[in-house]
C-alpha cells in the first residue's frame, strides 16, 4: 500500500501545524478525531467548517460523522467565543444555592441567554454541567478563573468590570 | 525498579523531611485555590525562608472539609487553620514551635475522628506532582510486590475476596468483571479508567486525580496485570484541566522510574496508559458510550450483550473502571483481601468517598465506612444543616439517583439500602437540601439534565425526557391538572423500562423518589396552586416544550 | 455446515421452535410467523437497537431485551406480545407523533408508513401527550428527493444505508437528545452534498421523511427488499 498523503494545511496559519501535529502523532487513525477537535477549539477558539472538513478529509472520516461528532459533544464550540467568557456552573450543589439567579441576572444584564454570545462580542455566557468546586456553590467562572459562593451582585460587577475595559 | 529501591527513595524523602522542623501544608485544591491559596503558599515560603525557622511548606490535593478554605495544617501538631489568607503567613510562622494562632484554629476533630480513609490516605499529605512523596507514603510498593511475587489469577483472587464493588455508580462486583476478562480470549486487551465525572454535584474522582493521581495508575498496572493487558486509556473530562495535567505529569513521572513502559522491574510485563479527553457528554459514563468516544466517534451506547469485557475497545476484551475503584486497588494488595472485606457492611465492602455539598456546615470530600448511617454523615461529620433552617432531604446518586427524606437517617449507607429507598449510592455526590428547596423543582432540574444529556439514540429517552420535563415544568408553573401527574407516573415507567442505557433507565429515579416521598409536594402545586418551599412562581408561564 | 450443538429449541409465546446458535430472537420468531413490531430494523442493515419496538419479556430476567440484536440461547422462553410490552409499545408511538409534526393525510407516504400502520397495528387511538411542535424545515435541495424533518422519526436507517451499502456515508446525525437531527455532509443542504444519488435511503425511509419527488400526489410505497438481496450478491461474488 503506498503510504497516506495527507491534505495540505488550509493556509499557512501556524496553528494548523499543531492541529497536524496531534493528528501525526497518531498516524492520522481515525480514532483521534475528537483529540484532534480539542486542538483546533484550543489553538482557535472554536471550530468552524473549515477546520471540520480538513480534519475529517485529512483522518479519513466522513464529514457528515466529523459534523456528528464535533455537535454531540458540549464541550466543542461551532462559534467563535466573545472577548470575555463568563460561566455559571450549573451542577446540582450550584442549583441548590441559587445559580439560577446567578444565569437570570445574567441573562438580564447581557441580553443574551446561555449558548450565546453579545452582539458586540464582548462576551458569552455559558453554563458548565459542573465544575467540580461544588463545596464552594453556587460557582461561576470569569475567564476561566474560578470564584465561589458568588451573589447576583458580584456578578454584575464582573460584567462591568469587563465593560469599561 | 524493585522493592529495595523503592524503599531507598521513601528513606531519602524521610531524611529530607527530617531536617525540617515543622511542615505546613496547603491545600491547593480547585476551592482553596479559588480562594487564593497559591498566593498564601508563596508567602509561607518567603516568610518561613525569612525566618530562618527550619520549615517545609508543601502544596497538597484537597484535605477534605472545603467549606473552612483556604486550609493550612501544621505539623508536627496536626493543626487545621480554616480561611488562611496570605496576609495570615507571617502570624503561622511566627506562632510555630508556640501555641497556635488562636482565630484562624478549626476543630475539626470530630469531623476527622468519624471518618475512615483508604482512597484518601494520601490526601492532604503528599504534593501529587511528586511521585516520590507518593513512594514514601508505600505508593508502588503493592504493584512492585505484585509483579515480583503474584500470578494474575492470585491478583484476581485477591481483589474478589475483598469484596470491593465498583465506585462508578452500579456496583458491579470488581473482581467478577476482572475475572471475565482475564478469561476472555484475545491477543490485545485494554485497561480504561472511567475519570469523566458527570454527576453533576459530585468531585471526589476530580480530586482523587488531582490529589493522588499515582495511586489510580498504580490501580490501573496492577488491573492490566491481572486481565493480560498491555495498554490503558485514562479517559478524563475536559472540564478538569488541572487533573488532566497533573496526570500527564504522574505518567511521565512514572514512565521515568521504569513504573510503565516496558519490560516493568525487569518481568515480561509491559504496560502504558494514553489520556484521553472527554468533551462534555454525561452519557460517557456509560460503558458502551465511553468505548464509543475513546474510539473517536459520537458517545451513543449500544446494547449489552456483548459487554465490553468481551467486545470492547476496537472488540477486543476491555476492562472499564472508574477512578475510585482503581484507588482502591493498591491498599487492598498491601493489606490484603480480608483486611478490606472486614471494613462495611454485609453487602458493600469497604469506605465510600462522598462529596458532600448543598446546606450543609462542612461541605467537601469525607470518606466513611460502607454501612455508616446517614445520620453521622450529615449531623456528626457535616455538622448539620445551618442554623435557621430545616433538613428536608439528602440527594444521593446524581441524576441516577433519588431523594432520601429527613426521617430516614438512620438508614445505613450502603448499595442496598439506597436502592431500596428508592435512590442508589451513585459515584458519591450527596446534596443536602433544606427546607427552602422545592422537591418538584428539584426533579424538573434533574430531568432538565437528563434532556439535554440524553445522547437521542433512543426513543424513550430522548422523547421521553423531553415530556417528562414539559409535564414538571406544568406542575412547576401551576398549569398542571392530574391527568398530568398520571402521565408523567405513566411515562416514568416506559422511559426507566425501555430505554437503551442506564443514562434513560434510571432518569426517572428523582422524579419516582420524590413522588414517593413527598408526593403531597406535588399535589399542592396542582391542585392548590402552592409552592411550601416558595421556589415556584405561579404566573401563566407559557410552557415551552 | 453445523452440527447438532448448534441446533438449540426455545420456546417462542408458547411455541416451541428450534434456532441456529447465533440467531437472533426476532429472525427466529419471523422464521416461525411470530409477528415482532419493528421500526429501525430493516432486514439487510447492521442493527442498533434504539427505538425499542422489538423488546421482549425473557423468562428468569425483569430486563427487556431487543428482539433484533439478542442471540437465542437453548431452553430460553420469549414472550413477545404481553400487555406490558403492549403499553410500552403504544407509549413510544406516542412518543414518536408527539415528538415532531406528523400529519398523516397531507404526507406523501400515507398509506405506505410503517409508523402509521405500526400505530394502527398496536391499538394506538390518541395521543395523551403534549404535542411539541417543533420548528422544522424541509431540505428539496436535491434535484429529485426530498427531505422532511418534521415526519423523521431519527430510526437512522438512511445512515445505515448509505454508509453500509452504498459507501458514500452522506447521512449522519447532527446534536444530541431531543436537538438531534439527521444531516448531509457539514449540515450543508442535500442538493451540495456529496450524495450519489443513489436513492437508497429514499426506499429504506420507514416514513414520508425522505422521498422521491416524482411522487407527490401519487402514492409512494418503499421497497426496501432488495437489501438482503444485495448483500447475497456480494457475499456470493
Amino acid at each position: 500500500m503506498p503510504a497516506y498523503t495527507p491534505p495540505p494545511l488550509p493556509s499557512d496559519d501556524k496553528r494548523w501545524k499543531i492541529v497536524n501535529g496531534t493528528m501525526r502523532k497518531s498516524g492520522f487513525a481515525r480514532h483521534a478525531l475528537i483529540e484532534t477537535l480539542h486542538t483546533v477549539q484550543s489553538s482557535f477558539g472554536y471550530l468552524d467548517d473549515a477546520a471540520i472538513r480538513f480534519v475529517a478529509l485529512s483522518l479519513r472520516v466522513p464529514l457528515s460523522q466529523a459534523y456528528g461528532v464535533a455537535t454531540f459533544y458540549h464541550y466543542f464550540s461551532l462559534k467563535p467565543p466573545g472577548k470575555h467568557t463568563l460561566t455559571v456552573c450549573a451542577g446540582t450543589a450550584c442549583f441548590i444555592k441559587g445559580a439560577d439567579k446567578l444565569i437570570a441576572a445574567a441573562e438580564e444584564r447581557l441580553g443574551i441567554v446561555p449558548g450565546h454570545t453579545t452582539p458586540d462580542g464582548q462576551v458569552s455566557l455559558m453554563t458548565a454541567r459542573c465544575v467540580g468546586a461544588c463545596s464552594r456553590a453556587p460557582v461561576m467562572l470569569a475567564d476561566g478563573e474560578v470564584t465561589g459562593e458568588r451573589t447576583p451582585e458580584q456578578l454584575i460587577e464582573q460584567l462591568e468590570r469587563w465593560a469599561v475595559e | 525498579m524493585t522493592i529495595e529501591e523503592l524503599e531507598q527513595i521513601a528513606e531519602s524523602v524521610r531524611r529530607e523531611n527530617a531536617k525540617f522542623d515543622y511542615e505546613v501544608s496547603v491545600c491547593m485544591d480547585l476551592a482553596c485555590a479559588s480562594q487564593g491559596s497559591d498566593k498564601l503558599r508563596d508567602a509561607l515560603v518567603q516568610i518561613a525562608e525569612a525566618s530562618g525557622k527550619k520549615v517545609l511548606v508543601r502544596r497538597t490535593g484537597c484535605m477534605g472539609p472545603c467549606s473552612h478554605g483556604p486550609l493550612v495544617r501544621v505539623d508536627p501538631y496536626k493543626t487545621f487553620y480554616g480561611h488562611v489568607q496570605s496576609g495570615h503567613a507571617a502570624a503561622i510562622v511566627d506562632r510555630l514551635g508556640g501555641e497556635p494562632v488562636p482565630d484562624l484554629q478549626c476543630d475539626l476533630n470530630e469531623h476527622f475522628d468519624s471518618q475512615m480513609r483508604v482512597v484518601l490516605e494520601n490526601a492532604g499529605y503528599i504534593d501529587p506532582e511528586k511521585i516520590d512523596d507518593y513512594i514514601a507514603r508505600d505508593g508502588y510498593k503493592a504493584l512492585v510486590t505484585v509483579l515480583m511475587e503474584m500470578t494474575p489469577n492470585g491478583v484476581v483472587h485477591r481483589v474478589t475476596e475483598s469484596g470491593l464493588r465498583g465506585r462508578g455508580g452500579g456496583g458491579y462486583p470488581t473482581g467478577l468483571k476482572w475475572a471475565t476478562v482475564a478469561k476472555a480470549v484475545g491477543d490485545v486487551k485494554y485497561v480504561v479508567c472511567n475519570g469523566d465525572e458527570g454527576d453533576p454535584g459530585a468531585f471526589m474522582d476530580r480530586s482523587v486525580m488531582e490529589g493522588d493521581p499515582h495511586r489510580v495508575i498504580e490501580g490501573m498496572a496492577i488491573a492490566a496485570y491481572a486481565v493480560g493487558a498491555s495498554k490503558g486509556f485514562f479517559y478524563v473530562r475536559a472540564e478538569y484541566p488541572i487533573a488532566v495535567s497533573r496526570l500527564t505529569m504522574a505518567l511521565r513521572e512514572a514512565r521515568r522510574r521504569g513504573l510503565l513502559g516496558i519490560n516493568i522491574c525487569n518481568t515480561p510485563f509491559s504496560f502504558d496508559i494514553e489520556i484521553r479527553l472527554g468533551a462534555g457528554a454525561f452519557v460517557c459514563g456509560e460503558e458502551t458510550a465511553l468505548i464509543a468516544s475513546i474510539e473517536g466517534r459520537r458517545g451513543t451506547p449500544k446494547p449489552r450483550p456483548p459487554y465490553p469485557a468481551v467486545s470492547g475497545l476496537w472488540g477486543k476484551p476491555t476492562l472499564i473502571n472508574n477512578v475510585e475503584t482503581y484507588a482502591n486497588i493498591a491498599p487492598i494488595m498491601r493489606n490484603g483481601g480480608k483486611w478490606f472485606f472486614s471494613i462495611g457492611s454485609e453487602r458493600s465492602k469497604g469506605t465510600k468517598v462522598f462529596a458532600l455539598s448543598g446546606k450543609i456546615a462542612n461541605t467537601g470530600l469525607v470518606e466513611v465506612p460502607m454501612g455508616i448511617k446517614l445520620r453521622e454523615i450529615i449531623e456528626t461529620i457535616g455538622g448539620g444543616v445551618p442554623a435557621g433552617h430545616k433538613l428536608k432531604a439528602i440527594q444521593t446518586g446524581g441524576p441516577s439517583g433519588g431523594c432520601i427524606p429527613a426521617d430516614m437517617l438512620g438508614l445505613g449507607v450502603s448499595y442496598d439500602a439506597l436502592m431500596a429507598a428508592g435512590s442508589i449510592m451513585g459515584s458519591g455526590g450527596m446534596i443536602v437540601m433544606d427546607d427552602t428547596s422545592c422537591m418538584v423543582n428539584v426533579a424538573r432540574f434533574f430531568i432538565d439534565f437528563c434532556r439535554t444529556e440524553s445522547c437521542g439514540k433512543c426513543i424513550p429517552c430522548r422523547a421521553g425526557t423531553a415530556q417528562m420535563h414539559t409535564l414538571l415544568t406544568r406542575i412547576c408553573n401551576g398549569s398542571a391538572t392530574m391527568a398530568d401527574l398520571h402521565l408523567l407516573e405513566d411515562l416514568c415507567s416506559t422511559v426507566k423500562e425501555t430505554s437503551l442505557c442506564g443514562l434513560g433507565q434510571t432518569a426517572p429515579n428523582p422524579v419516582l423518589s420524590t413522588l414517593k416521598y413527598f408526593r403531597e409536594e406535588y399535589i399542592q402545586h396542582i391542585e392548590q396552586k402552592r409552592c411550601p418551599a416558595g421556589v415556584c412562581k405561579f404566573e401563566a408561564v407559557e410552557v415551552t416544550a | 455446515m453445523s452440527d447438532a450443538g448448534d441446533v438449540k429449541t426455545l420456546i417462542i409465546d408458547d411455541k416451541e421452535v428450534s434456532a441456529l446458535r447465533g440467531q437472533t430472537i426476532l429472525e427466529v420468531a419471523r422464521e416461525n410467523g411470530i409477528d415482532i413490531p419493528t421500526l429501525c430494523h430493516v432486514d439487510g442493515l447492521g442493527d442498533v437497537g434504539a427505538c425499542r419496538m422489538c423488546l421482549v419479556e425473557i423468562k428468569g430476567s425483569n430486563k427487556l431485551q431487543p428482539a433484533c440484536v439478542t442471540t437465542i440461547f437453548e431452553s430460553m422462553e420469549v414472550s413477545t406480545n404481553t400487555e406490558r410490552l403492549q403499553k410500552h409499545r403504544r407509549t413510544i408511538l406516542e412518543l414518536l407523533f408527539a415528538e415532531r409534526n406528523h400529519i398523516c393525510s397531507v404526507c406523501v407516504a400515507n398509506g405506505h408508513c410503517e409508523l402509521q400502520s405500526l400505530a394502527q397495528a398496536q391499538g394506538v387511538t390518541h395521543v395523551r401527550l403534549p404535542y411539541r411542535n417543533p420548528d422544522l424545515h424541509v431540505d428539496a435541495s436535491h434535484e429529485r428527493f426530498t427531505i422532511d424533518h418534521n415526519r423523521c422519526i431519527l430510526c437512522t436507517r438512511c445512515v445505515r444505508v448509505c454508509a453500509e451499502i452504498e459507501g458514500a456515508h452522506v447521512w449522519d446525525v447532527m446534536g444530541r437528545g431531543i436537538d438531534s437531527m439527521i444531516i448531509s455532509d457539514l449540515n450543508d443542504p442535500w442538493g451540495e452534498s456529496s450524495c450519489t444519488r443513489c436513492g437508497k435511503c429514499v426506499q429504506v425511509c420507514p416514513t414520508g421523511a425522505i422521498f422521491d419527488k416524482s411522487k407527490i400526489g401519487d402514492p409512494h410505497p418503499k421497497y426496501p427488499d432488495f437489501l438482503p438481496y444485495l448483500n447475497l450478491m456480494r457475499e456470493a461474488k
